[in-house]
């Protein structure tokens, strides 16, 4: 949709079509769909070459004699034998126990669970120079308090002044995941594990997901509208969540 | 996997749902060879600096990215929790390829790359988006951009 604008303004545009039943529909001028997950527009991580095929292939759109043009690139996003493995957490998780009927103490638990993710977590970020933790404004040592505090009836300090507390929460859920999933992908063996295998390591085994699930609850019951559509919508994503529809 | 049947239910039922706008006019443009070209990014990840707002539900504004960003500066307040952000966080460039696309000017197979990049948050409905883009051709144009690359996430 928004080639077209774009192309009404006077400049050319391609693009990166990843649902090609949408694309059929709004028909822009060029686009390449790829058969790649949602999320990898450029399909697969720490793969340059790769990325480099797709980029060439949606910028030589730009030389299309004519369109709309929809082109199909032709390969899959490279996965490894060893991608696919259920990969085992380089630190036991199953050492963190809680009761899923009590709740006391949920809190304790997550940050028990957070501080043996730590050094993976620092490992991680000196490898990349980078994290993506952190848009929500909360500390990383205040993280796991922070967002646990509305299971005991308690509203944190809202680092977004100009944020509705909701979506300060949701922010730092997000920032919780992606300390997770970074800290785990820097375990030994150079392999990036596939996303469905992080996803259900997360959901499935951590404590985290479980104040995550539990904080969805509180939500969506919630008198606060803000609140209601974070946990109906914003927490949990619609494959992990038995009651989405 | 983004084969839309292959996406895990019910997810593939709400996007396979989402109606999608058509437009009377076809507009095309032309422009010169490629690696003539100065070519820009345009996401719809909901990327933006780590300084600047987040992005918030429905939010229909767009957030700068500057040409020579950090990589350490570059993050994601997209609302939805329904695609993959683990490929993000070990290589932006599998969401936003700038280095691939400085790489791509350095051997000539484009012109140049712009000075700025924008990011919408791909939540809000696009039809909600057309001010801001229309916005957005003026400073492309201001920058001598004749290719943008829209991605979504």
């Amino acid at each position: 949709m928004l080639a077209h604008f774009f192309e009404e303004e006077g400049i050319p545009t391609t693009q990166i079509s990843l649902i090609r039943k949408h694309t059929e529909t709004i028909s822009p001028p060029r686009a390449l769909w790829v058969p790649f997950e949602l999320g990898r527009p450029f399909g697969a991580p720490g793969d340059s070459i790769f990325q480099t095929e797709v980029l060439q292939a949606a910028l030589k759109l730009l030389e299309a004699p004519g369109g709309p043009v929809i082109e199909d690139f032709p390969a899959e996003a490279p996965v490894s034998e060893a991608q696919n493995h259920i990969f085992a957490c380089p630190v036991d998780l199953s050492v963190e126990k809680i009761d899923d009927n009590n709740v006391t103490g949920l809190r304790e638990t997550l940050n028990n669970e957070m501080i043996r993710l730590r050094p993976w977590y620092d490992l991680a970020v000196k490898n990349r120079g980078r994290t993506t933790v952190g848009v929500s404004g909360v500390d990383l040592d205040l993280l796991g308090d922070f967002v646990s505090e509305i299971i005991y009836g308690d509203i944190p300090e809202n680092k977004h002044k100009d944020l509705p507390f909701g979506y300060t929460l949701k922010l730092a859920i997000d920032d919780l995941k992606a300390y997770y999933n970074e800290a785990f992908t820097a375990q030994p063996g150079g392999v990036l594990p596939e996303s469905r295998v992080l996803d259900d390591w997360f959901w499935d085994q951590t404590i985290a997901a479980k104040v995550l699930f539990a904080i969805k609850d509180l939500c969506a019951k919630s008198d606060d509208a803000g609140l209601r559509l974070v946990g109906n919508l914003l927490i949990v994503p619609m494959a992990k969540d038995k009651n989405s529809t | 996997m983004a084969r839309l049947e292959q996406l895990p239910e019910p997810m593939r039922y709400h996007i396979a749902k989402l109606v999608c706008p058509t437009f009377e006019s076809q507009p095309w443009v032309e422009g010169p060879r490629l690696n003539q070209r100065r070519i820009a990014l345009v996401s719809t990840a909901g990327l933006h600096r780590r300084d600047d707002r987040p992005f918030t539900f429905l939010s229909e504004d767009y957030r700068i990215i500057p040409g020579d960003i950090a990589v350490n500066d570059l993050v994601m307040s997209h609302i939805s929790t329904n695609f993959d952000r683990t490929g993000f966080q070990q290589d932006w460039n599998v969401i936003f390829p700038i280095e691939r696309l400085k790489e791509l000017a350095d051997q000539g197979f484009i012109g140049s790359v712009a000075d700025f990049h924008y990011s919408f948050m791909g939540a809000t409905d696009p039809m909600k988006m057309e001010s801001m883009t229309r916005e957005l051709a003026r400073l492309f144009k201001k920058d001598r951009v004749d290719g943008i690359l829209l991605i979504p996430v």
